[in-house]
């Protein structure tokens, strides 16, 4: 049939077009950022008129942008630890539970997405505040955490909800106590959610802009300090630092896309 | 007893799933559960396995009450409906868990896997992940893993649904030999009636969350003692009548049946049962005793025998099932009108409660 095979190549050519589009439209933002890093002018000017490193050669000679880097990475990894040590026991309760308040529960989980991060903010802030967390870096992670809880709830329930209990229940008749079956049987198996978890987890973290205003005080993060060079001095340095942020979160990816491979999907029903 | 239950309920808000079960089985012996969906017998497997606690009575493996333990204090091993082997782990991995989780030093746990797989005869695959084995093949390792520990009891929840027909024979005849060899203690959940008269030295026949019948295969198909065991162990003629005097019943639309016993005082009512191979048509029915002619409605070619749908008038269809030799031309065609007789003593009669 001659006709729907045409018919098939010209969906799938529209289909290509509008995935280039879209992944085009992605990407645009790269194609700025990338060239102004690496840019000769002392300021953000586009086209660069010349290549230099000197703004890489400033971030990492300036010891405030490094502090500001190395805060975020702890504030992200301890973000990430928090998120997925609640998250995961949360995502269990909301999928095995057979309590109806658990089902309500599932649909509030969202509501940190929901609720505006400004409103978010000042609420912890009055709160921290009081127990003189500002300025902490740990409080930070703590306020990060509500921000990627959902996340990494809504990811690990999804795996979780295709996976298949009999297994688990296979692994406790064979011997196996549950948390053992867990460990052994299902975590394993949701490897690949887990993953991803952690990812979005340490991206929300590091990324953060507004809460991170609020609760920095003197000791900024690395998003409050990009902020604040686009506010007093406006230089290509926040171009290259986004350029060595996208470099990171691609690192990450790349290594999340290694290690959430080798499972079939819906491999618990065979 | 290797295994006994005593009085087994449990009820799943209004729905009662075990209505009240006694089951024992020997050592050694495989008994069959076999019942329709719904009729309890997986709610009575999960309550042996350890993974459902009764409401009300007890179970005993040995003489060691085991009702209120977790699946992982029993000394059972189970193999699921859908096998539920561990897709991330490799065949020998798979085999080894229980050992693993039994504390088994890693040399031991090897040989005792190379062990059972050669039991099942898969040798060699070791290092296969399940997905890359056949169907038969990934439900021999689920039994290898499930007898590696030498059980106290095995488990088997509807082994062979997913397998086709020549493939399940073949497994069904491999897992018997196996549960022979090792003398093992086994309930086997089942709904498929043809598969629990193969496999079992018992069978007990569960409807309604009740067992119906306890019984070896050929007492539960030649003396069922309920009409529902009767309906749903093998093809069935079931006939309300009433008890007659001297050995006799009365049957609406077929007159008056010669019995090989009493049914019961006269005037009760009871439920008789007629396998279709206890059936004969046209001279050979000529000496029996019980005989009404009929219209055949319908003939079924099987291979090995044919099997007559046949009307009498007024009366009951009767299902009749005929063995036909290779050679032999259908000994009767679609609308004829044949003699059907049977014999007093192939009417079972099933007394009404």
């Amino acid at each position: 049939m001659p006709r729907a095979r045409r018919r098939g190549s010209a969906g799938r050519i529209a289909l290509t077009v509008l995935a280039g589009l879209v992944f085009a439209f992605l990407m645009l933002p790269l194609l700025v950022v990338f060239p102004i890093s690496v840019s000769s002018a002392s300021y953000l000017q586009f086209p660069p008129p010349g290549f230099s490193w000197q703004w890489f050669q400033r971030y990492l000679d300036d010891p405030v942008w490094i502090e500001a880097t190395i805060r975020s990475f702890k504030v992200a990894v301890l973000c990430t630890l928090l998120s997925m040590g609640l998250g995961v026991p949360l995502s269990f309760a909301l999928v095995r539970s057979r309590l109806r308040a658990m089902r309500i529960a599932d649909r509030l989980v969202a509501a940190p997405i929901i609720v505006p991060n400004i409103v978010i903010s000042i609420a912890i802030y009055s709160l921290f505040a009081r127990m003189q967390l500002i300025g902490e870096w740990y409080g930070i992670a703590v306020a990060h955490t509500i921000l990627a809880l959902p996340f990494v709830v809504i990811l690990v329930s999804a795996g979780l909800r295709t996976f298949d209990e009999a297994q688990e229940q296979a692994a406790m008749g064979l011997g196996a106590s549950w948390p053992v079956a867990v460990w052994r049987i299902t975590l394993p198996q949701l490897r690949p959610s887990l993953i991803s978890a952690a990812f979005l987890a340490f991206v929300t973290s590091f990324d953060e802009l507004v809460i991170a205003m609020f609760l920095s005080g003197a000791s900024m993060t690395l998003p409050k300090k990009m902020f604040d060079n686009i506010m007093l001095e406006i230089d290509p340095t926040i171009a290259a630092v986004s350029v060595l942020q996208i470099l990171l979160a691609t690192f990450c990816l790349g290594l999340a896309t290694l290690f959430g491979r080798g499972l079939v999907p819906g491999a618990g029903r065979n | 007893m290797d295994l006994t239950v005593r009085g087994a309920v449990k009820r799943f808000g209004a729905v009662t799933a075990l209505a009240g079960v006694d089951l024992d089985v020997a050592e050694g012996e495989l008994l069959t559960i076999l019942g329709p969906s719904g009729s309890g017998k997986t709610t009575l497997l999960k309550v042996v396995a350890g993974f459902e606690v009764p409401d009300e009575g007890s179970v005993q493996l040995g003489s060691v009450d085991v009702t209120l333990a977790p699946p992982r204090a029993r000394d059972v091993g189970m193999v699921f409906q859908n096998y539920a082997l561990f897709p991330h782990l490799t065949v020998a991995q798979n085999v080894a868990f229980p050992l693993e989780m039994r504390r088994v030093p890693k040399a031991e746990r090897q040989s005792r896997v190379a062990e059972a797989l050669a039991l099942v005869e898969l040798s060699g695959y070791e290092a296969r992940l399940p997905r890359q084995l056949s169907g038969g093949q990934q439900q021999r390792v689920a039994l290898a893993r499930s007898i590696v520990f030498n059980p106290r009891l095995l488990l088997l929840d509807e082994p062979f649904g997913a397998l086709d027909r020549k493939l399940r024979e073949a497994m069904q005849l491999e897992v018997r030999r196996l549960q022979r060899r090792l003398k093992l203690t086994t309930l086997f959940i089942t709904h498929d009636q043809e598969e629990a008269l193969i496999l079992s030295d018992r069978i007990a026949v569960m409807n309604a969350g009740r067992l119906e019948q306890v019984g070896t295969p050929s007492e539960v198909y030649a003396r069922p003692a309920t009409r529902f065991v009767a309906d749903f162990v093998g093809e069935s003629n079931l006939f309300d009548g009433i008890a007659g005097p001297d050995a006799t019943a009365e049957v609406p639309g077929l007159g008056r049946l010669f019995l090989a016993a009493q049914a019961g005082t006269p005037g009760a009512r009871v439920t008789l049962l007629l396998r279709p191979e206890a059936l004969r048509i046209g001279g050979a029915a000529d000496p029996l005793a019980n005989r009404a002619a009929g219209q055949v409605v319908e003939t079924v070619f099987l291979g090995l025998s044919v099997k007559l749908r046949i009307q009498p008038e007024g009366g009951p269809e009767l299902l009749v099932r005929l063995p036909l030799r290779p050679s032999e031309p259908p000994p009767a065609l679609e609308g004829e009108i044949v003699t059907v007789g049977f014999a007093p003593e192939d009417v079972h009669v099933i007394r009404q409660a």
